[in-house]
């Protein structure tokens, strides 16, 4: 996320015109009304909104236009929002099923706060939504889902037809009768009705890569792969999504056509990634890194289960997948993979991670390699499946019995999950200790550009095997015993693999002897082995790059302390304040525990910090702790990412009481 | 278990021991299983280094300290669930998950069935006392109803568990059981257990003699031992008291028989097939309390046993035909993805 920001934050509207007319084949059109021209402009960046019945194929229509976009050479930020139910009762609220793009020709760091384009498939999808439309934003509307029921469903008292009654006055409404036409295009295929109205996504799909001025080729090659085994809903499919697109051209309502011309991104080559991609991809690339067998053991949760599903795509990379009869099956047998030698991971979120505790405490006294990952979701116990939240921090830090300091890690956005991923590889293995990395819903589903680097550029990582030895011949005392938890200058004890010669030892939950394993109940040992395990894990924060800021002064009024997620809401914010000549900085962290060690000093030089966070305040509470500083909170607890005006409007409050 | 090779000359029994002094009570049953398993591990002289026990919580968990092998003695009822992980990494290593009534029947009964349905390759063996030992004397989930424990001064209001009923509907692919007085038969059942590829349950008979001394006596002391236990071998006619009584299978219902009275003769005993899927299912219920007037013998032996495929061969074939048809994990081409584009 390290881009230039140059662009002129004013939009600039560049007429073209007029277009070069290009006829597209309409093999479904009965009559062929002689096209308009149409005029384009450009824009700088867009943010759409697409919604609809959770059924309606809202998330494939907006991955498909975010791919479009990202390949076209947008910087692009996304955020799906879908409900918890799967198929929720069909036209109400509960079932609205959203996807936010934004998509620009400058950088974005965030789905945008409020969009310029909303594309509602109901009723529901628009009463849910309308409040997030820019005034004089752009409305279109599937006249087929505002029919008496479908009004009636989501709450709009009798007779009152938003798409008639001139409450969206405010708003450029157009509205279409997607279910007809798509009907229409597909009159001459076998297909059952029921099927038919399933390609209605298409449709929208191809009228706003009209829109947008985009090809539909990338669209097409999904489709293909899609439905290789299905060439009847191939057909229908493209047909479907080719009608769409010529319904803008043909129309006579639609006159205008934009422009998002390629972000200025720093060379090289980019791929679109989400953050559970960017985990999974993390993963294997440490464990090829480190010259380790990835296993991973995971029992399916929202929003983490993603990440199985890409990890048992990839077999072939040795990456062996168990899907566990529950949470605790699922560290339990990746603790018997890492003692096994293998790297042992296992991912899930707040609820599954209070499962896992115990467990997390026998892998930290055992002191093997173990990655867990919690993409947080809205809490306490089942909370808020499908919304995001950052409120496991305290979890991860101390749920656990006795004193079990584990590194504790933070993923910032959708690349980073990679970024982290692979330093929670590299900590687990060169440490010998389980490692916790938070990431969160939002930037679990959501996407964004990645310069993806190439294998050779990656750190090494190398595990501290013990050395196999040859048995010896002579009495057990003439043998110079191997010691499992004898440590070296950094605290690392042994990895000594069952398999490995000579090297038998037991290991165990139970308090050992310092160096040989044995169980003890010593009272002098247990303070000491409280005190080794904790000074190893406080070693790690000497393998850090100096802590160094997202952007600002390096002394001034104010200091932005961020983790996680909010990442880019608050980058947006503070870049926009920095320019109208506000003294702001702002830090992101990303390792939780052990502190970066130049953080103490870096909030000692700044007037004011505060600290942004989804939920009550819990980094404030420990910067507080830890450095005596008075720490403000910005907090939001809603299940819903920050927008970057609440962010700005917070920093404004504390710099303008 | 995974295959077995005999290496020359076969180590000594002591060489299997740990320098670590053994702590269960004096007269637990713990030490004669001890015993019968350092004997089966020199009978086999596989290397040291390629034996990994695993076990859970409980007097019986603290098995592995005792072996100079890997082990790791972990949390309450998860040795399953730990000892998968590490054989699907590890497939030629010799794993072994010790646990007891409490460890893998009350905390850990999820991890138990799930390991006996994928068919991990290792062998549990389950000491089971009807007893927490560890906890001084609570009753377990294999107590019998009523008993006297102290959480249940006035009787356990529980139904047990049949273990090896409930292993048979798990779909355990060996079921076995013997006892810790018979060392004779339990090394017998260790080797055939060690032999089977799959997970082996082997659930022994272990007096607690501080907690729940003679719980099993009815079917260890000389005196009653003939009238009460059944030793079934494949192939062979279930007979029992010293060769006067026998099972006869009457429909579905095992009926004892008195041979010496004239009721039946040996040929229309119930003929044990290990391989009998169906059969199998009336052995496991062979569960009487032996306190009950014309209670059926309790039988001792191998059960069952199929030839299913094991979880990790299943895993490991996956695994070979990604790599055949997509060729050796490419990480470049992983971290490319499928559609990228370029700047500049």
């Amino acid at each position: 996320m390290e881009r230039v920001c140059n662009a002129d934050p004013t939009l600039t509207n560049i007429i073209y015109g007029p277009f070069p007319l290009r006829v597209p084949s309409r093999p479904n059109m009965e009559t062929i009304p002689t096209p308009r021209p149409k005029t384009v402009e450009a824009r700088e960046k867009v943010v759409i909104l697409f919604a609809g019945d959770s059924g309606d194929g809202i998330q494939l229509t907006g991955a498909q236009f975010t791919e479009s976009n990202a390949l076209f050479g947008n910087d692009v930020s996304t955020f799906p929002n879908y409900p918890a139910e799967i198929r929720a009762p069909q036209g109400t609220l509960a079932g609205v099923s959203g996807y936010q793009l934004h998509f620009g020709s400058v950088d974005v760091f965030t789905p945008g706060d409020t969009c310029d384009v909303l594309v509602v498939m109901n009723a529901a999808a628009l009463k849910a939504n309308i409040g997030k439309l820019k005034h004089g934003g752009i409305i279109i509307a599937n006249s087929d889902g505002f029919d008496a029921k479908n009004l009636r469903l989501s709450g709009y008292p009798d007779m009152e037809n938003p798409l008639t009654d001139g409450s969206l006055d405010n708003y450029v409404l157009q509205t279409v009768d997607v279910t007809k036409l798509t009907r229409n295009a597909l009159e001459d295929t076998t297909l059952g009705m029921k099927e038919k109205d399933r390609s209605k996504n298409m449709f929208v799909l191809g009228f706003i890569n009209w829109m947008y001025s985009r090809k539909l080729d990338r669209t097409r090659e999904f489709l293909k792969a899609k439905f290789k085994s299905k060439p009847e809903l191939l057909e229908a499919n493209m047909k479907v999504l080719q009608a769409g697109y010529n319904y803008g051209d043909t129309s006579e309502t639609f006159t205008t056509r934009y422009e998002v011309k390629p972000a200025p991104m720093p060379k090289g080559t980019y791929r679109n990634i989400t953050g559970n991609q960017g985990i999974a991809i993390g993963l294997i690339a440490g464990a090829q890194k480190a010259g380790l067998e990835l296993f991973y053991g995971s029992y399916p949760i929202t929003p983490a289960s993603d990440i199985l599903h890409e990890l048992s795509r990839n077999k072939h990379f040795g990456v062996k997948t168990f899907q566990a009869e529950d949470e605790i099956a699922a560290i339990c047998s990746s603790i018997g993979a890492s003692y096994g030698g293998a790297l042992g991971t296992t991912a899930s979120s707040g609820p599954g991670i209070a499962l896992k505790g115990e467990a997390l405490g026998l892998a930290f006294m055992l002191e093997l390699p173990l990655v867990v990952v919690n993409v947080q979701r809205g809490g306490p116990s089942t909370g808020l499946p499908t919304k995001t939240e950052q409120a496991d921090l305290w979890q991860a830090l101390f749920g656990r019995n006795g004193e079990a300091p584990i590194p504790v890690l933070a993923a910032s956005s959708p690349t980073d999950c990679f970024e982290m991923a692979f330093e929670a590889v590299k900590l687990a293995v060169e440490h010998m200790t389980p490692v916790i990395l938070l990431s969160d819903g939002y930037i679990a589903n959501g996407a964004e550009p990645w310069r993806f680097p190439e294998a050779k550029d990656l750190r090494p990582i190398v595990p501290p095997y013990a050395k196999p030895r040859e048995a010896v011949e002579g009495s057990p005392d003439e043998v110079e015993k191997f010691l499992p938890y004898a440590r070296d200058e950094r605290g690392v004890r042994p990895w000594a693999v069952p398999g490995m010669k000579g090297l038998q030892h037991r290991i165990g939950g139970i308090e050992k002897e310092d160096k040989t394993g044995n169980i003890s109940y010593d009272p002098q040992n247990h303070e000491l082995m409280v005190k080794l395990r904790a000074e190893k894990v406080q070693c790690i924060a000497d393998t850090y790059r100096p802590i160094r800021l997202d952007s600002g002064p390096e002394s001034g009024d104010l200091l932005i302390v961020g983790w996680g997620s909010t990442y880019g809401a608050i980058r947006t914010a503070v870049v926009e304040l920095q320019k109208e000549g506000y003294s702001v900085a702002h830090v992101h962290l990303r390792h939780m525990f052990p502190f970066n060690k130049g953080l103490g000093g870096m909030l000692k030089r700044y007037g004011k910090v505060l600290v942004p966070e989804m939920n009550s305040g819990q980094l404030r509470q420990l910067l507080r702790a830890e450095y005596l500083v008075d720490a403000q909170g910005l907090n939001k607890v809603q299940g819903m990412p920050f927008a970057s005006e609440e962010i700005r409007a917070g920093v404004l409050k504390l710099l303008k009481p | 278990m995974s295959t077995i090779q005999p290496t020359a000359p076969a180590p000594k029994k002591l060489d299997y021991t740990s320098d670590q002094q053994v702590r269960w009570c004096p007269g637990c049953g713990d030490y004669s299983i001890l015993k019968q398993v350092e004997s089966v591990l020199a009978q086999h002289g596989r290397p040291k280094e390629e034996i990994v026990f695993i076990s859970g919580i409980g007097c019986s968990s603290r098995f592995p300290y005792y072996l100079d092998t890997y082990g790791m003695h972990s949390i309450h009822g998860r040795a399953p669930a730990i000892a998968s992980g590490m054989r699907s990494v590890q497939p030629d290593l010799s794993v072994w998950v010790i646990t007891g009534d409490g460890d893998s029947l009350s905390i850990g009964g999820n991890h138990l069935i799930h390991l006996l349905r994928r068919n991990v390759d290792l062998n549990v063996l389950l000491f089971n006392n009807e007893i927490y030992g560890l906890t001084k004397g609570q009753y377990s989930p294999t107590s019998p109803e009523g008993v006297i424990s102290k959480s249940s001064p006035m009787g356990s209001t529980d139904h047990p568990f049949n273990p090896l009923a409930l292993c048979k509907g798990a779909d355990a692919t060996f079921i076995a059981r013997s006892m810790d007085r018979d060392p004779k038969h339990l090394r017998e059942m260790l080797l055939r257990a060690d032999a089977h590829r799959g997970t082996s349950i082997l659930e022994i008979y272990q007096n607690c003699n501080v907690f729940n001394d003679g719980a099993f006596e009815v079917f260890t002391e000389k005196a009653s031992k003939a009238a009460h236990t059944l030793f079934v071998e494949h192939g062979k006619p279930m007979l029992f008291g010293n060769g006067t009584k026998g099972i006869k299978l009457d429909g579905m219902t095992p009926v004892v028989v008195d041979l010496a009275a004239g009721e039946a003769s040996v040929e229309d005993l119930w003929v044990h097939d290990e391989r009998d899927l169906f059969k199998a299912s009336i052995l496991v219920r062979l569960f009487d309390d032996p306190r009950k007037t014309d209670a059926l013998p309790r039988p001792f032996g191998v059960f069952y046993v199929n030839e299913r495929q094991t979880h990790e061969t299943k895993m490991n074939a996956q695994m070979a035909l990604a790599k055949q048809k997509k060729g050796d994990g490419d990480l470049d081409a992983l971290l490319r993805g499928e559609n990228v584009w370029t700047i500049g």
